[in-house]
């Protein structure tokens, strides 16, 4: 059912009973075209792709928990652009170009809402870097501009710029087309429009083996609710690529980091933008049901326990009390962690790998959710047509021995 | 927080420590012998387990050196921890 004013009226008056399951409950073929390793935001904004754009719609997608329960359901759903590379640039401004029409294209509100992301500047070096983005992005055509700290005041009111703290600020970056979405949203959303396109989205359904033919090549997985025979894969797995690649023998340039977020108790509006400090080391923006919702770097050690330590935690609460000294008698109502795949270069890895027929989409790190309707849009294309597209061509696996890294371990949001 | 037990301090607080990736990675003897594949694995690729995993960390806030230590990536347990140059259990 299209939502539409018209269907939104009707269901009110029949007390919302008339909604029907958004995707289909479905059960695994045997075989498929393409089968999708991973159901969260990434690997369904993949397969709606491939259906949409490129005609394939014999696709399965497996995901071993529910859909979007990964990092999809437990990043702070930050969008920006502003990276320092121009390869970067070009796949993060894709991606945001398909924010800014996602809730349409899908009929699905994502909630996409450009408040505009400002990260500050605290010390001389701040200062300098974020100068050389907004410099680098103004090249490659991405908004990003240099404002002062009574500006950045004006922008957002809770912020503290008095000269008597540990790291006072000394001006922002902002990004105005920056901001946030709803990002349950954006999975359900892209679950339902591949859903519709006859994609089988198969939940409780967890990879345990990737089967190979003798000269090499895949010929399917092996997974809890049986084999299912597939001659493209594509690995969207987030933390668990790892696990998933070694399956095939491939080792990879990865790292599982637990990386923790938290929202306070709801109040009223407080905040209408995204605020990041790299050197203090947190990022707050309000969600619209009014939570504060905080995050900062990924834990000191490797690990796959989708939780964190407490003093990681402390830490990040420590800055946002420096930084918005308003909202320090709050109280926080819920901390998590998600797995994050980090690479060396703190870029993605988008493309072929040494075993035909597989393709891997991953190493997103800490910062996937802003570049999902991209990620998912040059993926598609990707495993459609065995070429990358023009975007994730840089991105390739083989990045690490070639040397052509992208470097952008100083343009994330916080250090790692 | 962990409770680490330093091979040479005892057990400490994590907060004293600093990770230091995964154990055991040796570099090329001979660089200019060394192929490209060979640099990337020495450089980039990693192990990156689900389960039972060898890391080195250093007790910067104690003793400084580095240890290795055996840590179960799913429950974060730690198994074991050793001094440089032995063998992992």
């Amino acid at each position: 059912m299209r939502h539409s004013l018209f269907s939104i009226v009707r269901n009110a008056i029949g007390g919302n009973r008339g909604w029907p399951a958004q995707w289909r409950e479905a059960a695994p073929k045997p075989e498929y075209d393409i089968v999708i390793v991973g159901a969260g935001g990434h690997g369904l904004a993949t397969a709606y792709y491939l259906a949409r754009e490129h005609g394939i719609s014999n696709i399965a997608v497996l995901e071993k928990g529910w859909l979007g329960g990964g990092n999809t359901g437990r990043n702070t759903t930050i969008i920006r652009s502003n990276y320092l590379w121009e390869e970067s640039q070009k796949l993060y401004e894709h991606a945001l170009k398909l924010w800014e029409t996602l809730s349409q294209e899908l009929n699905y509100n994502v909630m996409y809402s450009p408040r505009g992301v400002m990260m500050l500047a605290h010390t001389v070096h701040d200062v300098q870097s974020a100068q050389r983005h907004i410099h680098a992005n103004r090249l490659g055509g991405i908004d990003n501009e240099w404002i002062t700290p009574e500006q950045a005041k004006a922008f957002c009111p809770l912020l503290n710029i008095e000269a008597n703290i540990r790291y006072p600020i000394l001006g922002a970056a902002l990004q105005r087309r920056g901001g946030v979405a709803r990002h349950d949203a954006v999975a359900w959303g892209y679950a339902r429009g591949a859903s519709a396109l006859g994609v089988d989205i198969i939940q409780n359904c967890e990879v345990t083996g990737i089967d190979r033919a003798p000269s090499g090549e895949v010929t399917g997985v092996q997974t809890t609710r049986g084999a299912i025979r597939a001659r493209r894969i594509g690995v969207v797995a987030a933390g668990h690529t790892s696990v998933l690649m070694a399956m095939a023998g491939v080792r990879m340039p990865l790292e599982s980091y637990p990386l923790q977020a938290l929202v306070s108790e709801p109040v009223k509006p407080i905040m209408s933008c995204v605020v990041m400090s790299n050197t203090v080391h947190a990022y707050m923006s309000q969600s619209d049901k009014g939570e504060l919702v905080i995050g900062a770097g990924t834990d000191a050690y490797t690990s796959y326990s989708q939780t964190g330590a407490l003093h990681i935690s402390a830490h990040t609460l420590d800055a946002i009390c420096e930084l918005f000294p308003a909202v320090r008698r709050m109280r926080m109502l819920r901390n998590w962690g998600g797995i994050v795949d980090v690479t060396p270069d703190r870029s993605p890895i988008i493309g072929k790998t040494p075993v035909p027929g597989l393709y891997v989409n991953c190493g997103w790190g800490t910062g996937g959710f802003k570049a999902t309707p991209g990620s998912g849009h040059v993926f598609a294309h990707t495993l459609a047509t065995g070429a990358p597209h023009k975007f994730n061509a840089p991105f390739t696996l083989d990045r690490f021995r070639s040397g052509r890294l992208i470097d952008e371990a100083a343009a994330a949001a916080v250090a790692h | 927080m962990l409770l680490i037990p330093c091979p040479w301090c005892g057990p400490r607080p994590e907060l004293e420590f600093r990770h230091a990736g995964q154990a055991h990675i040796a570099r090329p003897a001979d660089p200019s012998a060394t192929s490209d594949a060979e640099w990337t694995e020495f450089l980039f690729l990693r192990s990156n387990p689900k389960g039972r995993h060898a890391e080195r960390w250093r007790h910067a806030s104690g003793c400084n050196r580095f240890f290795n230590c055996v840590r179960d990536t799913v429950s974060d347990t730690i198994l074991a921890t050793y001094k440089p140059g032995e063998a992992a259990p």
